[in-house]
């Protein structure tokens, strides 16, 4: 293996990557720019939505109650909600989002309250809309609130305590550290995923270029011509896809311990982050931990990249090749997200769900070092054989001169 | 006589030439098949034999699909041959083909610049892979530069260059290592006049001084103005080659086109579309 060949065209490569506005886009701009405006951006955003919607007075149609003043007299004292009669079309109202919810009083209700017969009393609402979801859960909480009161007056006119009512409390406390809850687990399959996919996504326009490109662009005829063997060659092209997919992964998780520092310290009530303590932050260990497990992800992409593309005749028809690529990383990334998906011995053997599975382990501080060294190995195996169908590629005159 | 007529490889008979140097190519039995999915086997170039020597051009002229630029590409071990080899500067195709490359400067329309590099970088780039010292390619890049006039464009990105600045960079690209064999397919190929003279020019001075040139053309009046030596292929075979005097006695025809049809006639078929 000669270095210095491979160096001069990796010191060429790096230099063109450097000028090239959709790699630099690609590797640096959108991995540091994607999270905060994620992050920070669009939480602020959701969060401003929210508050906005929960702050506002909705009006609400009661059908019925006319003769039931009690509970409709606790129903207009309800905080933010305006109580408004009827309309004969209230049905279509709800149904085209032009009032929130409407809530059906049976008639006699307090007298039946004051009898004790059983009662139904419904709201109506538009589900999955969320002006309507606040309005239909502020109603519930104030009729569960009459209810407690008149549950609470029968039993004093019974002269017993309202402690009869609870004889005992259920209380769930949560033990685990903070940063390993489910939402910091959830975080940190999330982490995972993002790095997968920029990692990939990184790699993914150098690799093109440097192959299908150079075929498009007639300058493989000129490189090949000179005396640089063909195994150099993909060795200094494959440097530099490493080297971009790697940025992309390291600028990534950068960029993402500041966002969610930054979360934490302005926005913490945006993300639901449980209410434990802030459990949305990536230590300097975790954020190493997670790089150099995206190392041999990151050989293996490129090699991956390189030999797909390298086959392919254009830019384009690279594209048409790598975009279903996109899915088949996605995917696994995707399933390390999911509640359950745990890592074992089998997993451990699956590439990309398992460094994905790994990552959101060690985001949350924890190091299984016989899966760290399974994942670790098998991934720079696949990685290998990647690499060496790459070279492979390069060397078949049928995939270079495609025509 | 300078150089004696070699008949078609294909008749099996190789009358050794003298006059100029030792061989610096010599193709013996040069073959290339390769499968295509519509058409099966195709025998792109079929026993090719033939020499070139230094401050000679030999010509190889032929029609669009002849296997001109096959031949070319495996003399330049950008393609291996399936059969048959070839010598370059002392060293096999198939052998040595890293130590053919060294000794080839290799240019035709194919051989495009990289846009986002400088006329220069672009030339210390192939200067740094042919083995040159920094002290030596600074050398060379200036010798160059001034000899093409291209101080002007130096710092200039290919991509920004003019048809004509991108064809002195090519030849730059191809001299920095001072290689002893020139190999040109269709270089003149898509250009202006003005352009494709500075071609022309160009590869008259490299067989003046001294280096073993090997030229692919179509194109008849490049050959009359080049070419020292001629061979006409058609269908991947030699079919003939001398030198120009030499042809016009033996097809007995004086114009170079009519000798070429009269040559090429019998095997021609129309080239498929890609």
């Amino acid at each position: 293996m000669s270095f210095r060949n491979v160096g001069i065209v990796y010191r060429k490569e790096l230099r063109e990557a450097l000028r090239d506005r959709r790699t630099v886009i690609a590797s640096v701009v959108i991995p540091l720019f994607l999270f905060p405006l994620l992050s920070v951006g669009f939480g602020a955003l959701v969060s401003s939505i929210v508050d906005k919607t929960r702050e506002a007075t909705p009006k609400i149609m009661v059908i019925g109650g006319d003769d039931s003043p009690g509970v409709l007299g606790s129903l207009r004292a309800t905080p933010k909600v305006e109580i408004v009669p009827a309309a004969p079309n209230w049905k279509d109202l709800v149904v085209e989002k032009q009032i929130p919810a409407a809530i059906e009083i049976p008639p006699g209700f307090d007298k039946s309250v004051v009898d004790q017969k059983k009662l139904e009393v419904t709201i109506y609402n538009y589900s999955g809309d969320l002006k309507s979801d606040i309005a239909a859960g502020k109603m519930d909480t104030a009729l569960k609130a009459y209810r407690e009161d008149v549950v609470k007056n029968r039993v004093v006119a019974q002269k017993l305590s309202v402690d009869v009512l609870e004889p005992f409390k259920v209380t769930q406390k949560n033990i685990a550290p903070p940063e390993k809850s489910g939402a910091a687990l959830f975080f940190g399959g999330f982490i995972a995923y993002i790095v997968v996919f920029l990692c990939f996504n990184g790699g993914m326009h150098p690799a093109i270029d440097l192959t299908a490109g150079e075929k498009e662009r007639g300058t493989m005829e000129t490189i090949l011509s000179s005396p640089i063997s063909r195994a150099h060659l993909v060795f200094g092209k494959f440097l530099l896809v490493l080297t971009t997919a790697l940025s992309t992964a390291a600028l990534s998780v950068l960029s993402m311990g500041i966002s969610f520092a930054l979360v934490n310290a302005f926005h913490a009530k945006t993300i639901q982050a449980g209410s434990e303590g802030p459990a949305l932050h990536i230590g300097v260990g975790a954020a190493l931990s997670v790089f150099i497990m995206a190392v041999p992800l990151a050989v293996l992409f490129s090699s991956i990249l390189l030999t797909i593309a390298s086959f392919a005749k254009s830019y384009k028809e690279a594209q048409t090749y790598i975009m279903p690529m996109v899915f088949i990383i996605i995917i696994p990334a995707i399933a390390a997200m999911l509640p359950g998906v745990d890592l074992n011995a089998k997993l451990a053997l699956v590439p990309v769900l398992n460094v994905s599975l790994l990552c959101k382990e060690l985001v949350i501080g924890t190091y299984h070092w016989n899966f760290i060294a399974i994942i670790f190995t098998s991934t720079c195996a696949y990685a290998a054989v990647a690499l060496f169908l790459a070279i492979k590629m390069f060397q078949r005159e049928s995939v270079l001169f495609r025509s | 006589m300078r150089l004696g007529v070699v008949e078609s490889a294909r008749l099996g008979s190789c009358i050794p030439v003298s006059g100029w140097g030792v061989p610096l190519i010599e193709a013996r039995n040069l073959s290339k098949r390769f499968q295509d999915k519509k058409r099966g086997e195709v025998r792109a170039v079929e026993n090719v034999t033939f020499t070139a020597r230094p401050g000679q051009i030999y010509g190889l002229l032929g029609a669009n699909g002849a296997g001109k630029t096959t031949t070319l590409r495996m003399l330049a071990t950008i393609l291996e041959p399936t059969d048959g080899t070839a010598v370059v500067y002392g060293h096999d195709v198939i052998e040595q083909p890293e130590k053919v490359r060294s000794s080839v400067g290799f240019l035709s329309t194919a051989t495009a610049l990289y846009p986002r590099l400088t006329a220069q970088e672009m030339v210390e780039y192939f200067g740094r892979l042919n083995g040159l010292d920094e002290a030596t390619l600074k050398k060379r890049l200036d010798a160059i530069f001034d000899r093409l006039d291209m101080n002007g464009f130096r710092d200039r990105r290919c991509d920004k260059l003019s048809t004509g600045m991108k064809q002195k960079t090519s030849i730059a690209r191809t001299l920095v290592h001072d290689p002893p064999v020139m190999i040109f397919d269709e270089p003149t190929s898509g250009l202006d006049v003005m352009t494709a003279r500075t071609i022309i020019g160009f590869i008259k001075e490299c067989r003046d001084r001294g280096k073993t040139v090997i030229f692919s053309t179509h194109v008849m009046s490049e050959v009359e103005k080049l070419c020292d030596i001629v061979g006409i292929i058609q269908s991947g075979k030699l079919l003939t080659e001398g030198t120009l005097s030499e042809l016009r006695e033996k097809h007995g025809e004086q114009d170079l086109e009519e000798i070429f049809v009269k040559v090429v006639a019998p095997l021609y078929v129309e080239p498929e579309a890609k």
